[in-house]
């Protein structure tokens, strides 16, 4: 990753030759069939590459040499929850009797399966405070939506499902949260956040007063995005349901909470998780997420089949669910994800789950307090498992942007911080250690910040042109935009190339 | 904890440099009453690294997986050789710990990559293009389905009921909540009666179907003409290297489930949702897209994500869907998988599962055991003399995963399986099963 002189990769097909094989395949031993009179048409050209397989691992292994994972260094992207993946989670998730496992064979024969599910479970249910936990979402904001479906469901059951129309949205919210609404059918309502970093009270009492009928949820998310626990958590939930509506808690940033408090205790009717950022399960470059949800007694009839519960001392997987919103994923959820963040809560254990977030927030505050000279925080208050920063100041004064310092860490050899986000704080800059970095890193990762706040000073063109150090500069991504070169064309070096190019676009 | 470094003079040193006396200061602003004892949850106590091992060893030999039994088991999940160099690719820490590619010059290796498989995914689809993946099968299809009802502005969708009966599952509940219509389209003898419902946003059927069938897609493209309606296709990635693809009969979407490209079943979970779609339906389409730009200062190449306008994180409400994370490492899997197997090598999987499937339905039909029809890619319908339940629970303790029982999931006699011959079946196991079966129904 920190090579300077990678030649510039070519794309897989460009190193086809026809006949080439990257895999040592079985040889069919049944005979022969003619294989249009079963098929009808067959396709006549398919424009795969022919490598062999030392070519193939030669180009993922450059590719990956021009990557950046956590095994790589420092990543310290806000909301994210970037930890340590350990190892041994990857070790248990290949386990055959794992990994080969079909969804649709017979329930009896997967009883350590089912086990894996329900242990996720109980501990989720623990650690949350939820009465239940269903694992079926397949990430955050699938699980944000079927939680908003089992609101949904709920009032429909209570004839208020035609009443109750809108959701409320701080304005500090992840965007999967309006589009999450969205995709249940709701309006939308943005509630601002106060001077101090909390719900505007004043606000909300208003809002409440005015459609509080109307109201079918507020989705929160706690820690905020903003990094800071909302102390009127309590108060805020008894608001919500004085007014006959739910509260869904946006679980992102629950690293912050494991171990300490649960939000189950706060007052929330539901929540989600996301198990590739609080429980370890590796990001895999953007997916596949992993979205528990938990929920309160009241929602659990309408949970999504099947639901993983004991009957008479038995796992089984209940799909005689009269009242369930139905199936939102293909088969059982992310398997072996669960198999991965099981292996890390156990790992963990009751004795240890707190060190989770005691830890993290320690780095946050540390970094924080590291920082506050040249980026200060958009808050005068204690953070939780990440700190929010702004870099208004060398904006105004030198034309310097957050994204221009954060471009200029990849130099250093750290992946940037969040940037832009959450969208009211200017120039924001968002760090999230995770409690798995040790503190020589943090003071690294600091007096490079440190020495980049003092570049934008004295040479800003140094940020403006940054990253000068990679394998490619600053990309253009109006220009994508603008050229629409999403797939490769074969035959991409002669007239035809040039014909399907324009046709795509 | 292996897992956290810090010593206790780091603490220390960083509690100092904070200005607090302890960790637990830092926590001043939850509340007293809403604050846990250290160790007060009531969940296992941790195991060490070896103990952690022979656990989760335990609970996985306590399944019966794939390497006891023999699979003939397949709707949407299917056994197929995953080769060594996938499993190599996507460990390694650079792509298996990255996060989703925001920052592009820190991400080129990936951002490649994807780029690499919308090609080869929109390829063997038929299709202009492809998005950078979906959660799975069954949401892609969902996806494509709420996707047609922006186009067309109509809240209503048909499905054919030879689709995958957990797709359209995931369809109602979808469309359940946000209030679009979903109506289902009869089959006979396992193929799709033709589309007539007006007032349709899409039509989706399934190639091959749920039955193994291969549907005739010019008469839905025709339909959908017709009708003014979106054509949805779910396939099979495999059977498209063999088949005329669903793009060239002109179908505008064509979704479906990649895991038979190189993911372990795994209990169903992780898969991947691919998605493709004609190039006009671009600015619609939901999830990341990566495209190829140039520097700004230089003239050097490179990919990043694009048409962001149409996600979440900057649209909110308005964007064209709620997804976020995808299935990146698994579209990773993918991409190696079609390279490790290229051209000849897909083209090879595809001609032995239907070798293997003709080869079974003509073994089976000289114990009279007939399938509906024979032209199928790898998975077809037998109707059995007994229960199929009960037959798929005497083959077991043979060894062999028989197939689906679909009296489950579609009225009349209890007794229809649904077979499936991948690449991996031998024509020893495909004997071993006929003998078995003859044995069983004795």
């Amino acid at each position: 990753m920190r090579q300077t002189t990678v030649p510039e990769p070519k794309l897989i097909f460009e190193k086809s030759r026809a006949g080439r094989v990257g895999c040592n395949l079985p040889k069919c031993d049944t005979p022969s069939v003619e294989l249009n009179s079963i098929l009808g048409e067959t396709r006549e050209d398919l424009h795969l590459p022919e490598v062999a397989e030392l070519d193939l691992l030669r180009h993922f292994t450059n590719l990956s040499h021009i990557n950046y994972g956590i095994e790589t260094g420092f990543y310290p992207l806000g909301s994210c929850t970037m930890k340590y993946n350990p190892k041994i989670n990857e070790m248990t998730a290949r386990m055959t009797g794992f990994a080969n496992l079909h969804p649709l064979q017979p329930v009896e024969t997967i009883p350590g399966a089912l086990e894996i599910l329900h242990g996720v479970q109980s501990i989720l249910c623990q650690v949350t405070g939820f009465d239940f936990i269903t694992l079926q979402p397949l990430a955050g904001a699938h699980g944000e939506m079927t939680c908003l479906m089992l609101i949904r469901a709920y009032f429909e059951s209570r004839g208020e499902g035609q009443k109750r129309k809108i959701v409320l949205v701080p304005d500090s919210a992840h965007g999967t949260n309006p589009a999450s609404a969205a995709r249940c059918g709701y309006d939308v309502k943005s509630i601002p956040t106060d001077a101090e970093g909390n719900t505007n009270l004043a606000v909300l009492t208003q809002v409440l007063e005015e459609i509080g009928d109307q109201v079918a949820a507020l989705m929160l998310t706690n820690p905020s995005t903003l990094g800071l626990f909302e102390p009127n958590i309590e108060k805020i939930c008894k608001m919500i349901h004085d007014a006959g509506g739910q509260v869904f808690c946006d679980g992102a940033n629950m690293n912050a909470m494991v171990g300490t408090t649960r939000p189950g205790d706060h007052g929330f009717d539901c929540m989600h998780l996301n198990l590739h950022k609080t429980f370890s399960t590796p990001h895999g470059g953007g997916g596949p997420g992993c979205g528990a949800i938990g929920l309160q007694k009241h929602l659990e009839p309408f949970l999504p089949k099947p639901v993983i519960r004991t009957e008479n001392g038995e796992i089984i997987a209940d799909e005689d669910r009269p009242k369930s919103i139905g199936r939102v994923a293909g088969f059982y959820g992310q398997f072996l994800m669960e198999v991965r963040a099981y292996t890390y809560l156990m790992a963990y254990g009751k004795e240890n789950m707190h060190r989770i977030s005691k830890f993290a927030v320690l780095n946050a505050n540390y970094v924080r307090a590291r920082l506050k000279e040249v980026l200060p925080p958009a808050h005068d208050r204690p953070c939780m498992h990440e700190c929010i920063l702004t870099a208004e100041r060398y904006k105004k004064e030198k034309g310097v942007r957050a994204l221009d310092i954060s471009k200029r860490l990849i130099d250093y050899g750290f992946h940037p911080a969040t940037n832009y986000f959450p969208l009211i704080v200017p120039e924001c800059f968002m760090i999230e250690p995770t409690e798995t970095e040790n503190k020589e890193t943090l003071d690294e990762f600091c007096d490079a910040l440190i020495a980049i706040c003092h570049e934008a000073e004295t040479d800003p063109d140094l940020l403006h042109n940054a990253p000068s150090t990679k394998i490619v500069g600053r990309l253009d991504e109006t220009l994508a935009v603008k050229q629409l070169d999403v797939r490769w064309i074969p035959g991409a070096e002669n007239k035809e190339y040039t014909r399907l190019r324009q046709a795509i676009q | 904890m292996p897992y956290i470094p810090h010593t206790e003079a780091d603490v220390a040193e960083m509690l100092a440099v904070i200005g607090v006396s302890s960790i637990d200061d830092l926590f001043c602003e939850i509340p007293a009453n809403l604050q846990l004892q250290p160790g007060s949850l009531d969940i296992p106590k941790a195991l060490d690294e070896p103990k952690l091992y022979a656990h989760l060893l335990e609970l996985a030999s306590k399944n019966v997986d794939l390497s006891k039994v023999t699979c003939f088991l397949g709707a949407g999940i299917y056994d197929r050789y995953i080769p060594a160099s996938v499993g190599a690719v996507i460990s390694r820490g650079e792509f298996l710990t990255a996060y989703t590619p925001y920052q592009p010059e820190a991400s080129q290796g990936y951002l490649q990559a994807i780029y690499e498989f919308q090609t080869m995914v929109a390829e063997l689809y038929g299709c202009d293009i492809a998005n950078a993946s979906m959660y799975d099968g069954a949401t892609s299809m969902a996806e494509a389905a709420i996707m047609s009802t922006s186009l067309n502005k109509r809240q209503k969708v048909v499905v054919s009921a030879a689709v995958h009966p957990h797709y359209r599952q995931v369809l109602d509940t979808y469309c359940w909540s946000m209030d679009i219509e979903v109506v289902t389209q009869t089959t006979n003898h396992g193929l799709t009666e033709p589309f007539t419902e007006e007032e349709a946003a899409c039509y989706i059927v399934q190639y091959p179907n749920f039955f193994g069938s291969i549907e005739d897609l010019a008469a839905v493209r025709e339909a959908c003409d017709k009708n003014g309606s979106t054509m949805i296709v779910v396939s099979d990635p495999v059977a498209c290297a063999l088949l005329k693809p669903p793009g060239h009969f002109g179908a505008d979407i064509v979704v479906g489930e990649g895991q038979p490209m190189g993911v372990p079943m795994g209990l169903g979970g992780p898969g991947v949702g691919l998605f493709a779609c004609k190039k006009d339906l671009i600015r619609f389409i939901p999830g990341r897209i990566v495209g190829k730009t140039k520097e700004v200062h230089g003239d050097k190449p490179g990919y990043v994500m694009t048409l962001r306008t149409r996600e979440q994180d900057i649209r909110r409400e308005k964007a064209t869907s709620n997804i976020c994370t995808n299935e990146a490492l698994m579209a990773l899997a993918n991409t190696v998988y079609m390279i490790a197997l290229g051209k000849n090598g897909m083209r090879s999987v595809a001609e032995s599962s239907v070798r293997n499937a003709q080869y079974m339905i003509s073994e089976l039909e000289k114990i009279c055991i007939g399938a509906m029809t024979n032209r199928v890619f790898c998975e077809f319908v037998v109707t059995l003399p007994k229960d199929a339940e009960w037959v798929c629970g005497a083959m077991l303790d043979k060894g062999i995963l028989a197939g689906l029982p679909l009296g489950k999931y579609y009225e009349g006699p209890p007794n229809t399986l649904l077979i499936c011959t991948t690449e991996l079946r031998t024509k020893d196991q495909i004997d071993t099963y006929v003998s078995a079966l003859k044995e069983v129904l004795a």
